[in-house]
């Protein structure tokens, strides 16, 4: 893997930016291999990355359907925090923010991982004593945080209307330091230069059609460029996990529904920090490019469209202006979509499943992109030795019926 | 937006008098003791979640307050019919088990 640095950056430019190593290969699918991942997101790649890395098993595959990172990984609002009530939930993100801390040295690969804080505001007496609660919870796990006043979170952001005026007035809010935003294509990109140059195979354009198993095992998969015989399959397939399950004639705890985001017109530095609300519905940071980067809710029926209505645009952006009304003359530039798949405790499934060698990573739901190198992180673990990440093991599947979820709608909601 | 026929207000109304309410035809075990904890799991959590026909409720909140259901294409989000509760739907996939 060719390195990248300034003086390469210097070196190149003396060639005019020509003779840059291809970022990954483009191969064409072996007959077999060890672990087959479905996916190519930044969950996938980053599941194949660690698989090579940390277990020594390289003879992996990720299939695409798409192009890397083109699903749900282009279409988050970049958002990274750890700052999850329950205790299974916020070890788990925090191992994942904790990774993000070195990532980019790690890959040598820019991320643009921005450390910015994160403020989660509180409009009612009972988001306060949430926010009290969650902070301190946090603290007890220790991660950081903080419970600001009205006048702190002011002083931090001018912008913000904390006026009493303000319909839902700003009463408070809880302030994560450590976490931040980063650029979303660049993590998938990082993570598939760096297991490309550990030898797996990413095969874009490929889509699976079929799982075939034996003896309630699995042997390979059925995709549109024939049969690839695979050890492992492990799903990381997002909205479209469900689809997946049909295969094996499973169903999984998930209903998919689009989520829809929106960018502004670039605009100076005026917003240094993420900013979210529950209570009004909206969350907002500025890009490094200088766009407004706005999130919605989830729009409330099932979908696999990549798109949503347009009456949830219109809430958001309410929202936004609710809290910031320096904004209402701002021109969006753009608004789409992507499928979450939710699950009915707002909390992931890393999992094994009863079909031996097949493995689920998925209903993330609104908030899988901060997770991203966690997520691989303990999923490489839970498909390298057949058996839960510690981390891993209050996601399985069986919490559905054991009772033992984790409710974690409180810190997932909406803002994420 | 979506435009939804209600068919106890028998009209098109648009989308934000309604509010979806999940998968349709979920039938409630009649002996929840008798049954295993997979399978109680299994009526409380565990969903079609199809891509293409879905058979699914809807609450006209700010109608009728009745609950209908919907067979809508989760892809393209054309609503094919709607119907009422108790109703069997005319438009069905052709696969056993595609719902």
């Amino acid at each position: 893997m060719q390195q990248y640095s300034g003086f390469g950056l210097l070196k190149h430019s003396l060639s005019y930016h020509e003779n840059w190593q291809r970022v990954w290969s483009n191969p064409t699918p072996k007959k077999h291999y060890d672990v087959v991942i479905i996916g190519g997101g930044g969950h996938g790649l980053a599941t194949a990355y660690y698989l090579a890395k940390e277990h020594g098993i390289t003879n992996i595959a990720v299939i695409e359907k798409g192009y890397l990172g083109g699903g749900n990984t282009a279409r988050n609002t970049t958002i990274v925090r750890s700052n999850y009530l329950w205790d299974e939930a916020s070890h788990l993100y925090e191992h994942s923010l904790k990774l993000w801390e070195g990532l980019a040295q790690e890959l040598n690969y820019n991320l643009m991982f921005s450390q910015r804080g994160v403020l989660n505001l509180g409009h009612t007496l009972q988001d306060m004593r949430d926010i009290e609660r969650r902070v301190n919870a946090n603290r007890l796990n220790g991660i950081d945080g903080e419970v600001l006043t009205t006048a702190q979170v002011q002083e931090m952001v001018p912008i913000l209307d904390c006026s009493t005026n303000a319909r839902y007035p700003v009463m408070g809010a809880s302030w994560q330091a450590r976490a931040g935003t980063a650029r979303h294509d660049a993590v998938a990109w990082g993570f598939a230069r760096a297991a490309d140059a550990l030898g797996v195979d990413l095969l874009q354009q490929t889509e699976v059609t079929g799982i075939r198993r034996k003896d309630g095992a699995v042997e390979g998969v059925e995709t549109n460029r024939g049969f690839i015989s695979a050890g492992k399959v492990a799903c990381v397939a997002a909205g479209n996990s469900s689809v997946i399950a049909k295969m094996v004639g499973m169903e999984l705890p998930l209903e998919s529904h689009p989520l829809q985001a929106m960018v502004s017109e670039p605009l100076k530095p005026i917003l240094d920090t993420v900013v979210m609300s529950n209570h009004v519905h909206g969350y907002v940071s500025q890009s490094d490019k200088g766009d407004l980067v706005i999130g919605a809710g989830i729009d409330g029926y099932t979908g696999y469209g990549q798109r949503g209505s347009f009456n949830v645009v219109e809430h958001t952006i309410a929202a936004i202006i609710e809290m910031f009304p320096i904004f209402s003359r701002v021109r969006l530039n753009r608004a789409w979509g992507g499928i979450v798949d939710t699950c009915p405790d707002a909390c992931p499934i890393i999992s094994k499943t009863h079909i031996k060698g097949l493995y689920f990573n998925c209903g993330w739901g609104t908030g899988g992109f901060k997770a991203t190198p966690g997520a691989g992180h303990v999923f490489a673990h839970t498909i390298a030795k057949d058996e839960p990440h510690p981390l891993a093991k209050p996601f399985s599947i069986d919490r559905f019926s054991s009772g033992e979820l984790i409710d974690e709608h409180g810190a997932a909601g909406v803002a994420h | 937006m979506l435009l939804i026929h209600c068919p106890y207000c028998e009209e098109m109304r648009e989308e934000e008098e309604f509010s979806p309410a999940g998968q349709a035809h979920i039938e409630r075990p009649l002996q929840p003791e008798d049954i295993s904890d997979e399978q109680w799991a299994h009526y409380l959590f565990f969903r079609k979640n199809p891509r293409g026909l879905h058979h699914e409720m809807w609450l006209h909140a700010a109608g009728c307050r009745k609950y209908f259901n919907a067979t809508r294409n989760t892809a393209t989000y054309e609503i094919m019919e709607t119907y009422k509760m108790g109703q069997a739907p005319r438009v069905t996939a052709n696969e056993e088990g595609q719902s």
